[in-house]
């Protein structure tokens, strides 16, 4: 066990990956020698050679068509796309070939590829280093969505993912990668160190996709979140005194639905939080599943908490981005109904 | 497996690192004045040498030289030089406000200022540039207000783009300049459309757009030029190759294998490629490409060869991954040092002007930077939050009208 934050763990999940499978490679941009914008592949080029990790060009849609084609030939690729803004010009590799590989050719191929990226705001990164993409990957059938919300999580989540035959996006929440952070941005910035969540073993380990944790047991009401909005979520839970029961999905596709509709079943109500805009965001599906399966032990109408539905605007950072005081409002009300 | 012989997986790697003496003898460096200027109704195939050389007027005794030589009156190389050294000063002015917290980010265009600066002369005030985000000096020359570029850079209520865009992200119609976004290589494509748009129109207006060595990978360059050699667009499509993309060096992107203006040559359309530090050197080779565009020849593709002095942004620290003395050899100099050079070679500048004006810039930098902290820096001041839901459409819909009712209650 060391104490990591999720940078070093996900470093730390890359290298044990690289170090066990010869298939595995990495390329992105800035990726190589200089270890990546964020320092997530930091010394594996020095550590395992130029041909393992390594830099590319400016081009997404060309890093997902030659990850694609090599995991076409049998290689675990995990490129990187610096920022999930700049993911876009992938959209059709990722739709219309990783996707759909393995069901047009009658499983005669299959693009194994895990795409990490980091996502989310709470950075002043503005309308282009801030969105969180991960309602548009829901809706391809084909692909999977992970998003981890502490570094144990992280590495577990990255090691299955590249084990995983099926093409993954992996979002990582830039803004946990140093520290948790809880949306109280007046206060001072915190670190991995000393959190339960940072114990990391060294090796190989897995963390499940498709299985949600339940972060806080309680009987009030059920609240769905992952990522960065896991531990606003916590905040929002103290500060609404609302005994919440507070599930991290971890991945929403695969989506751990059992234990949302067990958990809902018990508490008779469900609030959603994620930081992307609301209208047509995940939290719609989720509250669609959660209506269709729970709608008899339902006792309030399901609450979303989410980004305005604008661009990420600079100035208005913190007016935008979900805090735990709109979470505490959407409790309060939840449990009013 | 057969008996042949195996394959190799090949990654192209920059010569030196950190801790390594740099060079830049590789490069293959004409002399000023040696590459021959042809008539500007020349035919594409008749000028396939072009890409492969490097348009330079400018010597090393800071003499104007050669066929290209624009033969500029004084006063007009004095402005560049001014709209050159404002840029710079501004730059370290504004650098050090984020290094002080009074904003998010920052980007400086050291060593490239000639070209915007160039460029930005030789168009007419209803042309229009899509710049990338290194190229501010394109604005100083037009005479931007200095005091709405800082309000922009600290998202303050009079941030002329309403507190919606990361700073230096600038937006100024009036100036010619089309709005920028983090993300890269995505407008390359807006200026050929603005320039078939201008041709259909039978107006007489060109375009001008920038990309970045590193973004020619995108598909967006490779589309625009298509689109621009089909339609004869009248646009002039510059590629700024300043070695280093981020952390990647010009190979990543091709460049141990061809030039960038050579990209130009499987489009059918003419390529340069000009000395980018050489302000006499882009002044020429814009004007050439202008005319062609004017007299509906189409597009031309410019390299401008030039070197990023500094970090790509306030996040980047380039002495992880290039040697920290690579800026002092780069072997085509500064562009602000040359012009000044040549400017005192022929008499019609001095050391006591140059200082003067420097610190005449400096001042009314700070000035300015002053000017916009009275309003407020980022986080303490801001538009009114209502803004924040305005522009997303021509008409806010129920939705945003719902939300910011939503945020009004809960504040």
């Amino acid at each position: 066990m060391t104490s990591m934050n999720m940078v070093q763990s996900l470093n730390s999940a890359l290298d044990v990956m690289l170090e066990r499978d010869p298939k595995v490679l990495i390329f992105g941009e800035d990726v190589g020698y200089f270890g990546g914008v964020f320092r997530v592949t930091d010394k594996l080029q020095q550590k395992h050679g130029l041909k393992r990790c390594f830099d590319a060009p400016i081009s997404e849609s060309g890093i997902i068509a030659t990850a694609i084609g090599m995991g076409a030939y049998g290689l675990r690729p995990v490129p990187e796309i610096q920022f999930a803004d700049y993911i876009l010009p992938a959209f059709d590799q990722l739709v219309s070939e990783a996707a759909r590989l393995r069901y047009r050719s009658g499983g005669e191929f299959w693009a194994p590829i895990t795409v990490r990226s980091p996502y989310g705001g709470g950075i002043f990164g503005g309308q282009t280093h801030s969105q969180s993409p991960e309602a548009i990957f829901a809706h391809i059938t084909g692909l999977k969505t992970v998003i981890p919300s502490n570094p144990y999580d992280a590495k577990g989540l990255l090691i299955a993912s590249i084990e995983c035959d099926d093409p993954v996006i992996f979002l990582e929440p830039k803004r946990l990668y140093n520290g948790p952070f809880d949306g109280r941005h007046e206060q001072q910035v915190k670190s991995w160190a000393g959190h339960p969540d940072a114990d990391v073993p060294d090796g190989y380990y897995t963390v499940p996709l498709g299985k949600a944790a339940v972060v806080r047991e309680g009987e009030a009401v059920t609240m769905l979140a992952y990522g960065t909005m896991v531990h606003v979520a916590l905040a929002g839970i103290q500060d609404s005194g609302v005994d919440a029961e507070l599930i991290d999905l971890r991945s929403i596709v695969p989506l751990d639905i059992d234990t949302i509709i067990e958990s809902v079943k018990k508490t008779g109500r469900c609030v959603i939080l994620h930081e992307a805009s609301r209208y047509g965001g995940f939290g719609g599906e989720l509250s669609a599943l959660v209506q269709e399966r729970c709608f008899h032990w339902l006792e309030a109408p399901v609450e979303r908490v989410a980004g305005w539905d604008t661009p990420y605007p600079h100035a208005f950072e913190w007016d935008y981005f979900p805090g735990p005081k709109r979470v505490a409002t959407a409790l309060k009300k939840a449990m009013q109904d | 497996m057969s008996n042949r012989a195996k394959l190799s997986f090949y990654v192209p790697e920059p010569r030196v690192r950190p801790g390594h003496q740099p060079s830049f003898e590789h490069f293959e460096i004409p002399p000023a004045g040696a590459v021959r200027r042809p008539e500007v109704g020349s035919s594409e195939h008749e000028i396939r040498d072009l890409p492969y050389t490097l348009i330079r007027v400018l010597d090393e005794e800071g003499r104007a030289v050669g066929a290209w030589d624009p033969k500029l009156p004084h006063e007009t190389m004095i402005a560049g030089l001014r709209a050159m050294m404002l840029t710079r000063a501004f730059d370290d002015r504004l650098f050090r406000a984020h290094r002080q917290g009074k904003t998010s980010f920052y980007m400086k265009s050291t060593g490239e200022e000639a070209i915007g600066a160039a460029q930005s002369m030789v168009l007419e005030a209803e042309d229009m540039c899509f710049p990338t985000y290194r190229v501010l000096s394109w604005l100083m020359a037009r005479g931007y207000p200095l005091s709405d570029l800082v309000n922009q850079i600290f998202s303050n209520a009079r941030d002329p783009l309403q507190g919606r865009q990361l700073p230096i992200l600038y937006s100024a119609r009036d100036y010619g300049f089309y709005s920028l976004s983090g993300n890269v290589g995505s407008r390359f494509g807006h200026a050929v459309g603005w320039a078939m748009a201008s041709a259909y129109s039978e107006d007489d207006k060109i375009a001008l757009a920038y990309i970045g060595e590193g973004t020619t990978a995108e598909g967006d360059f490779h589309e625009a030029l298509t689109f621009a050699s089909v339609y004869h667009a009248p646009v002039i499509l510059c590629v700024t190759n300043n070695q280093w993309a981020i952390s990647s060096f010009a190979g990543i992107a091709g460049a141990d294998e061809t030039t960038f203006a050579a990209k130009a040559i499987a489009y059918g359309i003419p390529g340069l490629r000009v000395d980018g530090n050489d302000f006499l050197a882009v002044w020429a080779a814009t004007e050439w490409a202008a005319e062609r565009a004017r007299t509906n020849r189409g597009a031309t593709l410019i390299e401008l060869f030039t070197y990023r002095s500094e970090g790509h942004s306030t996040s980047d620290d380039p002495t992880k991954y290039r040697p920290a003395d690579e800026p002092a050899i780069w072997p085509l100099g500064d562009p602000v040092e040359r012009l000044k050079q040549h400017l005192i070679a022929i008499g019609a500048w001095d050391e006591d002007r140059h200082a003067a004006l420097a610190a005449e810039l400096d001042k009314t930098v700070r000035g300015a930077v002053k000017e916009a902290e009275a309003i407020g820096t980022l986080g303490k001041s801001k538009p009114p939050v209502e803004q924040m839901f305005e522009g997303v459409f021509k008409e806010p819909d129920w939705r945003l009208i719902e939300q910011r009712g939503e945020l009004e209650a809960s504040s």
